[in-house]
């Protein structure tokens, strides 16, 4: 199924996205990767605000090339970066920033699947490498947080249009296709190995 | 011939190879992946390389680097005995590095291990990485290729008792393709070095996998065969593109050796994700040069 989805996310509005489901986005994405991860963490642990609110919100894993023209921010180019690092951080950034959409790339894991399946989330991907169809989808920049970090790592606070294909591979079921798609091969691991006379 | 017009020329013909490079996927690559997409039984998969395919065409046509991640910027160098000046080579180099972060621009990416601060310039100790090799005539080529971290991260090296042979090759690379699932960004292509030690199989195993044109054969028959059988087992795997199920796993698997000691066996295994990004100088000894790839 193809869905057309708005921010703010509504837990129904994910709570129905299976895995193998298309996702185009439309409304407001922020950037975070692993240092904007931590301090998330860091935050809710000294009692912190953070500076932008994530309630029904989608998080992107991107560190995007960003050009300052005439002193205006343009993110030129911005694929998704390997979801996996952010699998330490991400179920508590689910379940206590209150998070819907995740988008990154490689999948994620158990911790976060499980989060996903208790608050009501889901995790998709977004095809890695392709950062210039996904800067096309930007409307333009809403704000930029914790500069400080870098700009790869800042929180960009990005308004888009039909940011996708995003493939939904962690629902709320707890399916994770990426688990499932390794564990396929692990069946087949033998069988290949046999074929090319290992074993 | 003087000096500062050689240093001038190698700098511009660099900036103008990194720039082609991570801006335009070579011939052999595109035609790599419009054969995947079109081989491709599984519609998650179809629609992975479709938009890797429409992000290849939207970057040509903004002129922008195609992935957000311009890598780590390699060169590997060939220079003739005769070429007037090595001298000014490495600085013309680095300083294109410098000049290209800026104005392409390249996401700065080189970081401290231990401090980790970045330089904000793509420059760093040994990086740009230059290897250069020497080769007949009074002609300067080298090719750049910004080697991305996604597909750097689950590069193997292994040491198997020399006497399991192919048989130890065949398993770690079947096991490194498993490994890595989806992390590199499949379709992946895979350089596998053999021999010569542990930094010599990781060597050949970098310059199989990012240099060697998608498409050729290998010139030696028993490798060639390996290849393709490794090829076909690999995309049994079911992985995809990207990882979402499906027999576009690798493009190609590209194997190298060096001759090898008799009591070690070293397997290096490095993998280079679909976005292959390369570019190639050649410089005059009067400083003309053309970029290609």
């Amino acid at each position: 199924m193809i869905y057309l989805l708005k921010t703010p996310l509504q837990e129904g509005d994910v709570r129905k996205l299976k895995v193998g489901d298309t996702v185009y986005l439309t409304g407001v994405v922020v950037t975070a990767r692993d240092a904007a991860h931590r301090r998330f963490i860091e935050y809710l642990k000294e009692g912190k605000s953070i500076p932008i609110d994530l309630r029904g919100g989608a998080i992107y894993h991107c560190g995007p090339i960003v050009k300052r023209i005439n002193n205006e921010f343009k993110i030129v180019v911005g694929g998704p970066t390997t979801s996996a690092r952010m699998e330490l951080y991400e179920a508590d950034v689910i379940k206590r920033l209150g998070v819907r959409l995740i988008i990154g790339k490689g999948g994620m894991g158990s911790k976060t699947a499980k989060a996903c399946r208790e608050f009501g989330a889901v995790y998709t991907i977004f095809t890695g490498g392709a950062g210039v169809l996904a800067a096309n989808t930007i409307k333009r920049i809403i704000k930029v947080e914790w500069l400080d970090l870098g700009i790869p790592e800042a929180l960009w606070v990005l308004e888009v249009e039909n940011f996708g294909p995003l493939l939904v591979t962690i629902d709320t079921t707890g399916r994770n296709l990426t688990k499932e798609i390794i564990e396929g091969a692990k069946r087949k691991y033998k069988e290949i190995l046999k074929k090319l006379e290992v074993i | 011939m003087n000096n500062r017009i050689l240093e001038e020329a190698i700098e511009k013909a660099a900036i103008e190879a990194i720039a082609k490079a991570v801006i335009y996927i070579p011939p052999d690559v595109k035609k790599a992946l419009i054969e995947a997409f079109n081989n491709e039984v599984s519609e998650a998969s179809r629609l992975q390389i479709k938009a890797i395919l429409k992000n290849i065409e939207l970057a040509e046509k903004m002129k922008m680097p195609l992935c957000q991640d311009t890598g780590i910027i390699m060169y590997y160098v060939r220079v003739g005995y005769e070429f007037p000046s090595f001298k000014v080579i490495e600085k013309s180099l680095v300083n294109a590095v410098k000049i290209a972060t800026n104005t392409i621009p390249l996401r700065p990416n080189t970081v401290h291990p231990f401090t980790g601060e970045n330089p904000g310039n793509n420059i760093g100790r040994y990086i740009p990485y230059i290897n250069i090799e020497f080769i007949d005539g009074d002609e300067l080529e080298f090719t750049v290729v910004p080697k991305g971290g996604g597909s750097e991260y689950v590069s193997v090296l292994k040491m198997p008792p020399p006497g399991e042979g192919v048989r130890a090759i065949k398993k770690a690379v079947v096991d490194a393709v498993l490994r890595a699932g989806s992390i590199p960004c499949p379709p992946t292509v895979v350089g596998v070095g053999i021999g010569g030690g542990s930094d010599i199989a990781l060597h050949l195993a970098k310059k199989a996998a990012c240099l060697r044109k998608l498409g050729s054969s290998n010139p030696d028959p028993v490798l060639d065969k390996l290849e393709k059988e490794l090829y076909e087992a690999l995309n049994e795997l079911g992985i995809g593109a990207m990882g979402v199920g499906g027999r576009s796993t690798v493009l190609a698997v590209h194997i190298d050796y060096a001759h090898r000691h008799p009591a070690t066996l070293p397997i290096g295994i490095v993998f280079q994700c679909w976005a292959i990004r390369r570019a190639t100088a050649r410089i005059s000894r009067d400083g003309s040069f053309k970029v290609f790839q």
